[in-house]
């Protein structure tokens, strides 16, 4: 019973000994191959363990186990979150919205506006014209968006709807009442069973920005457009910012989501922030474009250089010192400008840094899982610290990312051993940590479970990282990401080193003080 | 201009977010918006909104899908089976481990409620069908998890538009393996929201559990005069352990808990009890009535929030037993009475008079007015995600006061509601807390208790509490005005 004094939540509560008694009388009733035999449970999960059971895991061919990728729509979503009050609309079953929303807001901590026009059998049997027509028109009446960015769900895709059609319909139909005819309605389809999450950030990104600047081809201006990708750390964005900043270039963030999810206390607006539409209608009249994340903006990428004959433009990954100082280089270029000192500083600070903590971090082997492009940036980091990555495993990799972070791994002596893992899961993982264990992992929550399982500590980085705090404000991106990078890894290195000493009179000799 | 009564206000509030939308939608809307009032004997239900009917179209609404109130819902919580998120990547991935189902297992090894098992479908599975795979899926399940004692089929979108036959499917492997393998047609976009799916995974418990012999799960349980079933708990934050504790102490034996923390054995043996106690009406009254029909097993609705209603539960549990089963329940509620005294005398002044809005799925839009009004405060709105008409005319007899009653409201009725009636505490879910919290009001996830809990029972109640004053008088209300912002001010 609680103690009125000192009430308990559940953590507490259960290992009382009157619930300790529930939980194990409860035992007799639940039976089956499992639960009834103690004995057997431990062995299975000791032939969890084994090499044995990792070729059997190894080897499946249809069931995925939890994974580490999302749908195409969130992607759509993120990318109407960076433009100017823009609305996202997916059209399909309210059902994904909820989740999408749910998922982006327990990642950010923050509200997620996103609508759907909740289409159900009937639209499965008729298509979804009328909810559409509707959807489209109580949207604008409500929220009072400036423009409508219109995604896919399966079912929209499996009916194959038409969004053009549709939305040409809605205006019409309208009447210009909510939605007159210059009211930009942007789409793409987005199918969630095709690719993943960045699948749809990248169609969603080259569908609006191909709408959007249609008929706007005129003088190349000295602007550089720069797209974040799936970029789920807001302070990324706003290094890169800085950066382009202190070159003091002319350039505009495509899809810019950094003020959306990092709202301030003390009032509610649905939008905040994001790339104003007019500068996005102009971005076809830039010089050059650079997208920080190659995969995730494949198909823009395209587009872009070859019909907007942006020739200049490139994929750069600022995370890391190398990545960075690429990216630094190229502004020099596009701007024309001497890299500035503020720049020069920080990089030399970056560097002063790295060479602070290397010993802790060198030879340390490293599991990490995540997106593609999150993945050559964290690795180019952790090669460039004498790390060694041992498990690089990316559920979402497109074509050509497994050669990329081979060639990657093999300018370094130090990842010789290390195993590239396309298209697995982490369950499969769980597998590889067991049998070729490792020093550390780097991941999203994730993995919680491998870290519990395994016992490998977890150093959270990536997304979505549900059960930690505030990481997504900060940057893992330019130099001070860089900074960031290595002051969570360090420590947490030196946090393992702390608990494997600890024992008072056994292993404290090396509790070290000073470090 | 006199003083504005709360029921006045809450109409003109009614009435003011009608007029934002165009005529077709604001015509659908006024159905399912009402003001409830406790004496009213003339509405049908709490407000004479409607419900259970279609969305608008493109508004943000918080209700979630089919294959949710299935998966998320009434199947994903039963610990020993696998349930297959069958379709797209995405489904099994957002709605992994969100709901705090707790239990206890090893996970991965002879239980697997945290983990997404997704058939993942590609391109081809969607042009030339799923069924190859979904058999390869269970044999892969079978091969990798030995110690799971059923597996159950979660139908996405795609399943049910392309035409494929999980039943058939999983029919076969089950006869040849003798398993309990569970198609469901949760598809997301049957129904107008979560609650169909609940119906469709309680027929399929009909079907696959109490139809089927299951003969893998060990030995028969010896029956009791006091065997009774915990029916729709889902154990957020271990809300039926703290509600089993209670049964057990007044002499009751509880042989299975659906579906939190439940194993199928659990759900087998059930069609035995003497009384099946229902906790979420919403979610499993379908299988309460079919066993009601087919085995004779009386069931009643319970309310384990707040003293109050929990004291009013237990009693009218122990009515369906004998005189040593009521005694035995008064000692219990006598047991608990100083504690629950303590409780009330602590946080009660704290938070008397303050107003509170909830907006929920299931049964708490009504089941926690009590526990709410145990401690002094005053629930001003609520309404359901999902809710039917049976849902609304029980809550009637729930409210205190005049209410606002929202049917499937949206994010932007939520947010014009609560400008115009300024609660103490709004208390919904996850994609909700952010908006109220930004405008600086206290705010607690009713979902999931905001990570705390359990809040069912005596020892939640004292949680509960706690963690409303915790919401309430936090400091960090004040902080949202700077100090140069003051001036000026009453």
């Amino acid at each position: 019973m609680q103690e009125v004094d000192n009430i308990v939540n559940g953590q507490k509560l259960f290992q009382r000994p009157e619930y300790q008694k529930v939980l194990k009388d409860k035992k007799e009733f639940e039976g089956g191959m499992g639960a009834i035999d103690p004995a057997k449970v431990a062995e299975v999960a000791e032939w969890t363990k084994t090499w044995d059971y990792r070729e059997k895991n190894l080897a499946r061919e249809a069931i995925t186990v939890n994974p580490a990728k999302a749908c195409q729509p969130l992607g759509a979503v993120m990318v109407a979150l960076g433009f100017e009050n823009t609305m996202p609309y997916v059209h399909g079953s309210h059902g994904c919205v909820a989740y999408f929303r749910s998922y982006f807001t327990r990642h950010f901590k923050e509200p997620t506006p996103c609508v759907s026009d909740s289409m159900t059998e009937d639209a499965a049997v008729f298509g979804g014209l009328v909810n559409m027509k509707d959807g489209l028109k109580n949207c604008a009446a409500l929220y009072k968006p400036d423009m409508i960015m219109v995604s896919t769900t399966c079912m929209a895709e499996v009916i194959g709807d038409d969004l053009y059609a549709f939305a040409v319909a809605a205006k019409e139909e309208d009447g210009g009442e909510y939605l007159p005819e210059e009211f930009p309605i942007t789409y793409a389809h987005t199918p969630s069973f095709v690719g993943s999450h960045i699948t749809g950030y990248d169609n969603m990104m080259q569908g609006a920005l191909q709408q959007l600047t249609e008929g706007n081809k005129g003088e190349e201006t000295d602007s550089i457009n720069i797209i974040p990708g799936f970029e789920t750390y807001i302070g990324s964005i706003r290094s890169v910012k800085h950066i382009a900043e202190e070159f003091g270039a002319n350039y505009v963030m495509l899809g810019d989501h950094s003020d959306q999810w990092d709202m301030p206390a003390g009032d509610y607006q649905m939008f905040a922030g994001g790339t104003k539409i007019e500068d996005a209608r102009n971005s076809i009249n830039a010089k050059a474009t650079i997208s920080l994340q190659k995969y995730s903006t494949a198909k823009t990428m395209k587009m872009i250089t070859k019909r907007w004959k942006q020739k200049d433009s490139a994929e750069l990954n600022p995370i890391g010192l190398r990545g960075t100082d690429e990216f630094v280089m190229k502004l020099a270029e596009l701007t024309g400008k001497e890299i500035p000192a503020s720049l020069k500083t920080e990089r030399g600070r970056l560097v002063d840094a790295m060479q602070d903590s290397y010993p802790y971090m060198h030879g340390k082997k490293f599991a990490i899982w995540g997106d593609p492009d999150f993945l050559i940036g964290v690795v180019s980091f952790l090669l460039e610290m004498g790390a060694e990555p041992t498990h690089v495993l990316c559920h979402n990799a497109p074509r050509g990312w497994e050669e990329e972070m081979r060639a990657l791994l093999d300018t370094s002596p130090a990842a010789a051993d290390c195993h590239v893992w396309a298209g697995k899961d982490l369950w499969h993982m769980r597998s590889l940590l067991f049998t070729e264990p490792v020093d550390f992992m780097i991941g999203n929550s994730y993995g919680k479970e491998l870290m519990r399982d395994t016992g490998t500590p977890l150093i959270y980085i990536g997304f979505p990282i549900f059960d930690r705090h505030h990481l997504h404000r900060y940057s893992i991106s330019g130099y001070d990401g860089a900074l960031n990078l290595l002051t969570w890894i360090t420590n947490k290195v030196l946090d393992q080193l702390d608990e494997d000493t600890k024992g008072i009179a056994s292993t404290d000799y090396f509790f070290d003080l000073v470090r | 201009m006199g003083p504005e009564t709360l029921e006045a206000k809450q109409r003109a509030a009614v009435e003011e977010v009608l007029k934002a939308y165009p005529a077709k939608a604001a015509k659908n809307r006024a159905k399912h918006l009402g003001v409830g009032a406790p004496e009213d004997e003339s509405q049908k239900t709490c407000g004479n909104v409607r419900s259970n009917k279609k969305t608008v179209p493109g508004v943000m609404s918080q209700r979630g899908c089919a294959y949710a109130g299935s998966k998320g819902v009434v199947w994903g919580p039963v610990k020993d089976m696998i349930h297959i998120s069958h379709g797209p990547i995405g489904c099994g991935q957002y709605s992994r481990a969100g709901r705090r189902n707790y239990y206890i297992g090893t996970t991965g090894v002879d239980t697997f409620v945290t983990m997404n098992f997704s058939s993942d479908f590609q391109e081809k599975d969607i042009v030339f069908g799923g069924d190859k795979k979904l058999a390869v899926c269970f044999e892969e399940i079978d091969a990798l998890f030995p110690l799971n004692n059923g597996i159950t089929v979660q139908s996405e979108c795609p399943i049910g538009l392309i035409g494929d036959d999980i039943n058939a499917t999983s029919k076969v492997y089950a006869k040849k393996t003798g398993k309990t393998i569970v198609p469901v047609n949760c598809e997301g976009f049957r129904g107008v929201s979560q609650s169909l799916g609940h119906h469709i995974a309680n027929d399929t418990v009909r079907d696959y559990v109490f139809d089927a012999e299951i003969e893998t799960l060990g030995e028969e349980i010896a029956q009791t005069d006091y065997d009774v079933a915990i029916i729709g708990d889902y154990n957020i934050g271990g809300d039926a352990w703290s509600s089993r504790i209670l049964l057990e102490e007044m002499g009751l034996r509880v042989v299975a808990q659906w579906s939190g923390d439940a194993t199928l054995k659990e759900m087998a043996a059930t069609p035995k009890v003497k009384l099946n106690l229902l906790h979420c009406y919403r979610s499993m009254n379908y299988i309460s009535r079919h066993m009601e029909k087919e085995f004779g097993i009386p069931w009643m609705e319970y309310n384990f929030f707040g003293p109050t209603q929990t004291i009013k539960s237990l009693r009218k549990i122990a009515s369906f037993f004998d005189e040593s089963i009521q005694q035995k329940c008064e000692e219990v509620i006598a047991k608990y009475q100083p504690m629950i005294d303590g409780v009330i005398n602590k946080y009660k002044p704290r938070l008397e008079g303050k107003q509170v809005m909830l907006f929920v799925g299931g049964l708490r839009p009504r089941h926690v007015i009590g526990a709410y009004e145990d401690l002094g405060m005053e629930v001003i709105g609520t309404g359901y995600e999902f809710a039917h008409d049976d849902d609304y005319k029980r809550t009637k007899d729930e409210i205190f006061r005049s209410t606002v009653i929202y049917d499937d409201v949206n994010e932007y009725e939520l947010e014009a509601f609560v400008k115009k009636l300024q609660p103490d505490l709004v208390a919904s879910g996850i994609k909700e807390k952010y908006v109220f919290q930004k405008m600086g009001l206290p705010y607690r996830q009713m979902h999931s208790w905001d990570y705390s809990g359990p809040y069912h029972g005596y020892d939640g109640f004292a949680i509960f509490a706690q963690d409303m004053d915790l919401a309430m008088n936090s400091p960090v209300w004040a902080h949202s005005k700077a100090p140069w912002d003051k001036e000026g001010e009453a």
